[in-house]
């Protein structure tokens, strides 16, 4: 069985469940959308296709935390941050292509830029016009920063809580910075007004459509990319530094490289995540850096099931969905209670979130039905005696 | 006290319009204009310097002409006339109910209920009013006399802490049309420190008068360098360039003592500042370092007991309000227990149900506490509002007193006094009770202490209830400097994770220096950096602090490999 294409080795059941799930998903959408007339009780319409596609973006933000708590053990309360530089990075692309479209028709500064008196473009906007740069930048600052952080705390030996305080910290750290005006990044306003993104306009239905399809196709990549991690002989490592970090370490594995490359590659995934977020919201502002989205964030994954990704992805559908639901109704002053009781009932009482309680109760089935065909040979065994 | 020398400000100033006017055909009008004018504003005030008796009722007269030149005259004699209706008279003026009878040559206060007061003897009118009554009329230059003037007033009011008020406005405005009031009340004045700022004020006029002789000048510098503050920095800095050399010396020396001066106070003030700040941090990061010393879980709830401390003192404040007014000074020592008791059972609560079926996972329940603190402040919203609400200074926290060149105001400074009486109780109760040596043991190594016979649960819930009452107190400090909100608990949170994470856990020790650091540190940076620079720079140092020291400056030691 081991000895198939590497690739299959990837799908076990509930991936090949998922993939198929988010393909049909990915297909179905648009073309209810776009295909179907308006007037009919098929059609989906576009509100839902931006909505569908905000969680596809949170279903990798969910996946890259998975992979780093859930296999790892890291639990990074920071993870929002490397979410929204991503976004910052393609929010600046985006900003670009305005060109001289903006409310004071500059066609090289943004409109913030022109408010607050700037006469030039600050060097770290340069080739920001360029959408190839822009989608290295996306990878490459949260990239970075998550690898410098990580060096340094993993090498240290920062574990634990103080990990989490500390991601904590650092991503209230780029709140406030974010927050101030001569920062470069539009200050409290963030970046907004988008028009068009490689020349289609970010507002078009069709726009829409192939950016949740690409959300759905990048979140299918990440989770097969997750899949090979995890699965692999390095994936058995990371699962070993969760369950005892020295143990691991004594038995001759250097921990802090581990950590410190999945650490970069969750936050590169995030970045992604983010990327794709801000077209289809259509703004990036400093509270995407709030300590409190990325708590949560991590909810999700615990609701989900940590340590399986597809739950993961799940939890990040289940949680938003129904935050989409309760705040919009006359429930929306109970949403709070909600979330809360959902943090102390998934921690108390499904620690191993809806796919791990699922999987364990299967086993159970399984363990059952194995008993019971126990029993039954030995009690027919008398007879064949006979 | 050297009179004013009136007459040559005069003359430069109608030469002055003479030029800038010039073939007017309403030249005379003007000129008489300019000359009332110049005479209201007090630039020549023969009048004031010589204020008899009489003056308040002849200056009555001149506001029945309808011009606003004799208005204007009239004002400033009236504040200067030391007669005790000329403050109610000024303010029905700024009000428009002043009233007056060219005929009678009678002016009238008329009350808000349109009564008439018969301004020449404060007694009410009982006459038939006189049928071609009028209000006086008021206009933007008039206005600006009616402010001097009501500056003059209160330099003579009977409060000492007005006329001091008063004065340092006067010495802030350098207005020259008071000159005359503040010299005519620095004669009268008795009070010590009012007559010194009345000295500082006359200063600050001669200082920036173009007429002043240069000895004169001289005694009018050395004044404002004793004074030594930014205002007289900012006043000597904008002294005219073309001054005498010697005047010139004695200015930029002056400026030069009182820069090092004020360098020095600011490093002070920066220091209480900084130790303020730091009080606050200490206060709330206190009760997170016991729990976090002792059992090992960040409890994200604990700024949302500071924050049920907070509304504590919210309700207890609201109930003497409305029942027993009388006891409101007393209001913070009803509320500190209080408090404290439902912090902790809250805290008890939370420990008994939640965290005790936690343990061995502290991220875990860093996420099961993160959703109490949800639904702890969504509970406060439901029940309060979300609205800050109002939460009161008893009179003995309100107000402030200077301290050499900073201002110490009292709440600021109850709560550094404050901090440090709970700093020390508790430092008492860790080292000198039973439950203090419980708590230290288990902090040290849970399983042995165990093993001596310790119930290591009921310390738990024990430590649990007393860090969450302590973070109650801490909300009723802040209570008196912060907005009572919901998301009160939020602002410190961070902040006091960053305090434990820098100080180290199982050491009061650690939190006091890290929190009395990271608010000097803040405060210091701030002039530099701005304030959110500050604080980024400082959590930045935080990150590469703990880069260093894993387990903070006061880390225990043992031998555990992994805590």
């Amino acid at each position: 069985m081991m000895s198939a294409h590497p690739l299959l080795r990837l799908l076990d059941r509930g991936s090949t469940l998922f993939l198929v799930l988010l393909g049909a998903f990915a297909i179905a959408i648009p073309v209810l959308n776009l295909l179907v007339p308006a007037g009919s009780a098929l059609h989906v319409s576009t509100y839902f296709v931006a909505l569908f596609g905000k969680y596809v973006c949170y279903g990798l933000l969910a996946l890259s935390i998975d992979l780093i708590w859930g296999y790892v053990g890291i639990l990074s309360l920071g993870h929002g941050a490397f979410f929204a530089l991503g976004g910052y990075a393609m929010g600046m692309y985006l900003m670009r292509q305005i060109g001289d479209r903006g409310v004071y028709a500059n066609p090289i500064l943004p409109d913030f830029m022109v408010f607050l008196n700037w006469s030039e473009l600050p060097i770290f906007w340069y080739g920001f016009n360029n959408f190839a740069y822009a989608m290295l930048m996306v990878l490459l600052v949260p990239g970075l920063l998550a690898f410098v952080f990580g060096w340094f705390a993993f090498r240290s030996r920062v574990t634990g809580v103080y990990l989490s305080i500390i991601t904590q910290a650092m991503t209230y750290a780029l709140l406030l910075g974010f927050f101030r005006n001569n920062f470069g990044f539009g200050g409290n306003n963030g970046l907004t007004d988008f028009k068009d993104i490689l020349g289609f306009n970010v507002q078009a239905d069709g726009t829409r459509n192939a950016l949740l399809v690409i959300s759905c196709l990048m979140l299918a990549i990440c989770f097969l990319l997750c899949r090979a991690i995890v699965t692999s002989k390095f994936g058995k490592v990371l699962i070993g530094i969760r369950d005892a970090e020295s143990r691991t370490r004594f038995l001759g594995y250097r921990v802090e490289a581990y950590k410190l490359f999945v650490f970069t590659v969750s936050a590169c995934m995030a970045g992604v995540a983010g990327a794709l977020y801000v077209p289809q919201v259509g703004i990036i502002n400093p509270g995407e850096f709030a300590p409190a989205n990325s708590i949560e964030a991590v909810i999700w994954v615990a609701v989900g099931g940590r340590g399986t990704l597809t739950g993961a992805v799940l939890g990040a559908f289940v949680v938003n969905y129904a935050k989409t639901f309760f705040t919009s109704g006359f429930l929306a002053p109970y949403w709070l209670f909600m979330l809360g009781g959902l943090f102390i009932g998934t921690t108390l009482f499904m620690p191993r979130g809806i796919i791990g309680t699922y999987n364990n109760w299967r086993a159970n089935q399984a363990e059952k039905k194995a008993a019971a065909k126990d029993n039954v040979v030995p009690a027919a065994s008398p007879h064949a005696a006979e | 006290m050297p009179p004013p020398p009136p007459s040559k400000k005069a003359t430069l100033s109608l030469r002055l319009s003479k030029r800038e006017v010039p073939g007017s055909i309403a030249m005379g009008k003007f000129c008489d204009r300019v000359l009332a004018f110049v005479l209201a504003a007090g630039l020549l005030v023969a009048a004031a310097g010589l204020a008899h008796a009489g003056s308040y009722e002849d200056a009555l007269e001149k506001f029945t002409t309808d011009e606003f030149a004799d208005t204007a005259d009239a004002v400033t004699e009236v504040a200067t006339s030391g007669n005790p209706l000329a403050a109610p008279l000024i303010a029905a003026l700024q009000d428009g109910r002043l009233q007056y009878s060219a005929k009678d040559k009678k002016v009238f206060i008329k009350t808000a209920d349109d009564k008439l007061i018969d301004a020449a003897t404060g007694k009410p009118f009982d006459g038939t009013a006189p049928d071609d009554l009028d209000t006086v009329r008021v206009n933007n230059r008039l206005r600006g006399v009616i402010d001097a003037a009501n500056g003059a007033l209160t330099l003579m009011a009977p409060d000492p802490n007005q006329r001091y008020e008063s004065a340092q406005h006067v010495f802030k405005s350098r207005d020259a049309a008071v000159l005359p009031a503040v010299e005519k009340a620095l004669e009268a004045e008795k009070t010590e420190r009012v007559k010194k700022v009345l000295n500082e004020a006359r200063a600050a006029i001669l200082l920036g008068a173009d007429d002043t002789s240069a000895p004169d000048r001289l005694a009018a510098i050395e004044v404002i360098r004793a004074r030594g503050d930014q205002d007289s920095l900012a006043l000597l800095q904008s002294l005219p360039a073309d001054l005498p050399a010697e005047v010139r010396t004695a200015a930029n020396a002056a400026i030069k003592a009182i820069e090092r001066n004020l360098a020095i106070w600011n490093t002070v003030q920066n220091l209480w500042y900084g130790l303020s700040l730091g009080s606050v941090l200490l206060l709330a990061a206190i009760g997170l370092a016991i729990t976090f010393g002792v059992m090992g879980v960040i409890n994200m709830a604990h700024g949302e007991m500071v924050m049920l401390g907070a509304y504590t003192t919210y309700v207890v404040q609201d109930i003497i309000r409305t029942s027993y007014p009388g006891l409101f000074d007393y209001s913070l020592a009803f509320a500190l227990p209080l408090a404290f008791l439902v912090a902790a059972i809250v805290g008890i609560i939370i420990e008994r149900t939640v965290i005790r079926f936690l343990y061995g996972r502290p991220l875990e329940t860093l996420l099961a506490t993160w959703g109490i603190s949800l639904v702890l402040m969504q509970a406060v919203r439901a029940v309060f509002g979300p609205t800050n609400k109002e939460v009161g200074n008893p009179s003995w926290m309100s107000g402030a007193f200077d301290l050499g060149g900073i201002l110490i105001t009292y709440n600021r400074m109850w709560i550094i006094v404050f901090t440090g009486i709970v700093f020390v109780a508790l430092l008492a109760m860790l080292r000198f009770t039973r439950l203090g040596l419980e708590m230290r043991a288990v902090t040290q190594n849970r399983q042995m202490a165990a093993a001596v016979g310790i119930r290591t649960a009921r310390i738990d819930a024990l430590t649990f209830g007393l860090g969450s009452g302590i973070a109650g107190i801490a909300g009723v400090a802040l209570s008196q400097i912060d907005n009572v909100s919901p998301n009160l608990g939020q602002g410190y949170i961070i902040d006091s994770f960053m305090v434990v994470v820098f100080g180290g856990v199982g050491n009061l020790w650690g939190t006091l220096v890290g929190a009395l650091t990271l608010g000097i540190a803040n405060k210091f940076l701030e002039p530099f950096a701005g304030a959110v620079l500050a604080k980024i720079a400082i959590l930045v140092f935080i990150i590469l602090f703990i880069q260093k020291r894993p387990r903070g400056m006061f880390a225990l030691k043992g031998r555990a490999i992994e805590a």
